[in-house]
């Protein structure tokens, strides 16, 4: 018989067999669920307790918000991301300093602080800039690309004179002082709203040359085109380029303009009409009369 | 009755949980090894039980994805002798399959070859309230077999049907859906040593474990060294083990006795041992190196190096011949080959119709078995090596596995056997509480 107190001390370690906790422990960590739990589940729980207490010392975590910005602030100061200067491209001196007044840059400014976009804006809300390209430049350069707007009419309203641009955008007011330029004028309530039209009939009234005075719009829906010695050509509220080349071959075949009248009413296409003078009125009926006379006479 | 009725239905539905899970070990616990291994059911056929035999006879449903064998100690004759030991070979060999499967078992179906299993044939028959042979009929029949008094102490370990027969014909397998009046059947059942059991019962469960079948060795190995044939036309399987001799009996399919001879392998090397003064171990390197069974001219010239530790020097460098060492072994082997002639003539087993004899398990290694036993067990002899399952190592493919491997096949396609079929209802109310109960403790 084997004995059956084992003697630890003399038994020979030969024995193949695992113990009992090795054994539970090997069969421990071979479930799936205890394997997983520490695989994962302990690492995550460390990583997860170790944020937890230094979150928990506000000291720390401003030391560390500290030291974050602090570095973030060194690479944002490399001189390779500095901006130095500023160049405008495409805009005139008036506009030029516009910008600059409006820009709100304090160089040298790191290019990381530009917010690009935003100065964009900005620069689009000066009314004599159409668009604007802005971009930094190695070498340390803020370079913006201008495209002004291009005045083509003015317009003079109850308020003030001003530029206006093809779309009936403002360009810049115009001080009466410096009220000399060669533009077409036109006037009226919503005038700016229909400057496409207006330099349209304008182009074809090109003809009549320095009789044209300019174009005032009536009741913020059709032109009248006014020429010199208040002469008037009512134009009807659609297409009056039509309207207005008839008056204009009328001109030319007859003499019309020239002939002493107030205004020529093309409101309606059917039934133009036009106004004559006081003198020509009288002149007219003189002239009747003394038909009149003949025939009786 | 009802009891062990119970405790192995609740065996097969742990089996049924085991096989659901996916994993489930095997652990043969023999007299001269313990091997454990680790079947996994993924394959292709996993949901494919119900329909007939599947291709391969549903071996391809599992794979072998662990094994390992170790030393058996405390195993006398098959049957567990000192607890400790075999609970720490069975650790071991546990550990070693579960390491190399890299899973976790729980559950584990394990057989032995020992606790001296006796074989009952059983019948019983009744009528037929209608016409059609229904399931619970089937219960109901199995029920009113007349149990003989197998001893107190003793356990049933198989209980199967092997023939059916309704009014005059007899030999049906399965008679559910057929017309009749009179349902008979016949039963095979085993029977064991209780104590054995609850021995193995014990020491499955102190390593940790859940039983989720039990099998005789001398059926399992039926079943993997025996080709479908040979258990179809009737059949004798010998599995010749370390410490016990099995001997299952086949026919139809079915395994219609069963046997054990408390002789095997061990005996030899003790009878070498004995004869030739030397250690086990060395006689046990002397039975597996030069042992054999027919001695032949050439073998009284091959001398043999006994050898030994014991520092007197002409003990230790003496030499026998090889006819000697076979002359020691011959008897022994005859005597239990004798022995289980005497079994199978007490079995009928000259009625079968064929009257092959399949000689496996780890003592069928020695040479010249063959010749020997076909002179004692009669002219069909052969040699059988387990089926070949997927992912078994090499190393556990030799006739020595047989058991195991059977218990492999047991696990995916269990016969039915009596506790299968719901015994018919004393009183509904009173069952279906039963139910919900069991339900509820299956699955809470």
């Amino acid at each position: 018989m084997q004995p059956l107190i084992l003697d630890r001390k003399s038994a020979i370690k030969r024995d193949p067999a695992p113990s009992r906790v090795a054994y539970r422990l090997q069969r421990l960590w071979l479930t799936p669920m205890f394997r997983s739990l520490l695989r994962t589940g302990v690492p995550a729980f460390l990583v997860v307790g170790a944020a937890a207490i230094f979150v928990s010392d506000e000291a720390r975590v401003d030391m560390l918000t500290q030291k974050v910005t602090d570095i973030r602030r060194s690479v944002e100061e490399r001189p390779e991301f500095m901006v130095n200067l500023l160049t405008l491209d495409g805009a005139s001196d008036e506009v030029a300093q516009d910008i600059r007044e409006i820009l709100p840059l304090d160089f040298p400014v790191s290019s990381f602080d530009l917010d690009l976009e935003e100065m964009r804006q900005t620069v689009l809300g000066l009314d004599a800039v159409l668009d604007a390209q802005l971009r930094v430049r190695s070498g340390g350069i803020l370079d913006i690309a201008v495209t002004e707007r291009v005045p083509v009419v003015v317009w003079r309203s109850r308020d003030a004179v001003e530029l206006l641009d093809v779309a009936g955008h403002r360009v810049a007011p115009i001080t009466t002082h410096r009220f000399s330029t060669d533009l077409p004028i036109i006037s009226g309530e919503g005038a700016d709203r229909a400057v496409a039209e207006a330099l349209r009939l304008l182009e074809s009234a090109s003809v009549l040359g320095e009789r044209v005075r300019g174009l005032v719009r009536m009741g913020e829906r059709r032109w009248d085109l006014v020429l010199t010695g208040d002469q008037r050509i009512l134009l009807p509220e659609t297409q009056p380029e039509l309207a207005l080349e008839r008056v204009l071959a009328l001109h030319q075949a007859r003499e019309l303009l020239s002939r002493d009248i107030v205004a020529v009413d093309m409101r309606h296409g059917k039934r133009p009409t036009i106004r004559l003078t006081e003198h020509a009125v009288e002149e007219m009926r003189r002239m009747k009369n003394i038909e009149l006379g003949e025939n009786r006479g | 009755m009802t009891d062990l009725y119970r405790s192995q239905r609740a065996m097969r539905n742990m089996r049924q949980a085991a096989m659901q899970r996916g994993v489930v070990a095997i652990l043969d616990v023999g007299t001269w090894k313990v091997a454990c291994l680790i079947l996994r059911f993924d394959g292709p056929e996993r949901f494919r039980a119900d329909d007939g035999v599947s291709s391969m006879a549903g071996q391809s449903s599992f794979r072998v994805i662990g094994a390992a064998t170790t030393r058996s100690r405390g195993v006398r004759f098959g049957e567990i002798d000192a607890m400790q030991e075999t609970e720490r070979a069975i650790r071991t060999a546990v550990q070693g399959a579960q390491k190399m499967a890299n899973v976790r078992v729980d559950h584990v179906i394990a057989c032995f070859s020992g606790a001296e299993p006796r074989s009952y044939g059983l019948s019983g028959a009744i009528e037929l309230q209608d016409t059609t042979v229904t399931e619970p009929d089937i219960g109901r029949v199995m029920s009113v077999c007349d149990v003989p008094d197998y001893g107190e102490g003793r356990e049933v370990l198989h209980a199967q049907p092997v023939n059916f027969a309704l009014d005059h014909r007899a030999g049906l397998s399965d008679p559910r859906g057929m017309i009749g009046h009179r349902l008979a059947v016949d039963m095979h059942m085993l029977t064991v040593d209780r104590s054995a059991i609850q021995n193995l019962i014990h020491c499955v469960k102190r390593c940790d474990l859940e039983l989720a079948g039990i099998a005789s060795s001398a059926y399992s190995s039926g079943i993997a060294a025996m080709v479908e044939d040979e258990q179809e036309l009737g059949g004798a399987c010998i599995d010749l083990g370390g410490g016990a001799t099995g001997i299952s009996v086949f026919l139809k399919k079915h395994m219609i006795y069963a046997d054990a001879v408390r002789m095997g392998g061990e005996h030899v090397t003790t009878d070498i041992s004995k004869g030739l003064q030397v250690s086990m171990a060395a006689a046990e390197r002397i039975k597996t190196v030069h042992g054999g069974a027919m001695a032949t001219g050439m073998d009284d010239r091959d001398m043999i190096e006994i050898g030994g530790d014991t520092g007197d020097w002409d003990h230790d460098r003496r030499a026998v011949s090889r006819a000697e060492v076979i002359g020691i072994m011959r008897p022994r082997i005859e005597e239990i080959l004798e022995e289980v002639r005497e079994r199978l003539d007490a079995a009928g087993f000259e009625h079968l119709p064929s009257q092959q004899i399949v000689l496996t398990g780890g003592g069928s290694q020695i040479p010249g078995l063959e010749g020997l036993a076909s002179r004692i067990l009669g002219q069909q002899v052969r040699l059988g090596r387990p089926l070949r399952v997927q992912g078994l190592p090499q190393a556990a493919t030799g006739p020595a596995f047989a058991s195991a491997v059977g218990l492999c096949l047991f696990a995916t396609r269990p016969q039915d056997e009596w506790w299968d079929f719901d015994i018919p209802a004393e009183g509904y109310p009173a069952r279906s509480i039963r139910r919900a109960m069991k339900w509820f403790k299956d699955n809470w």
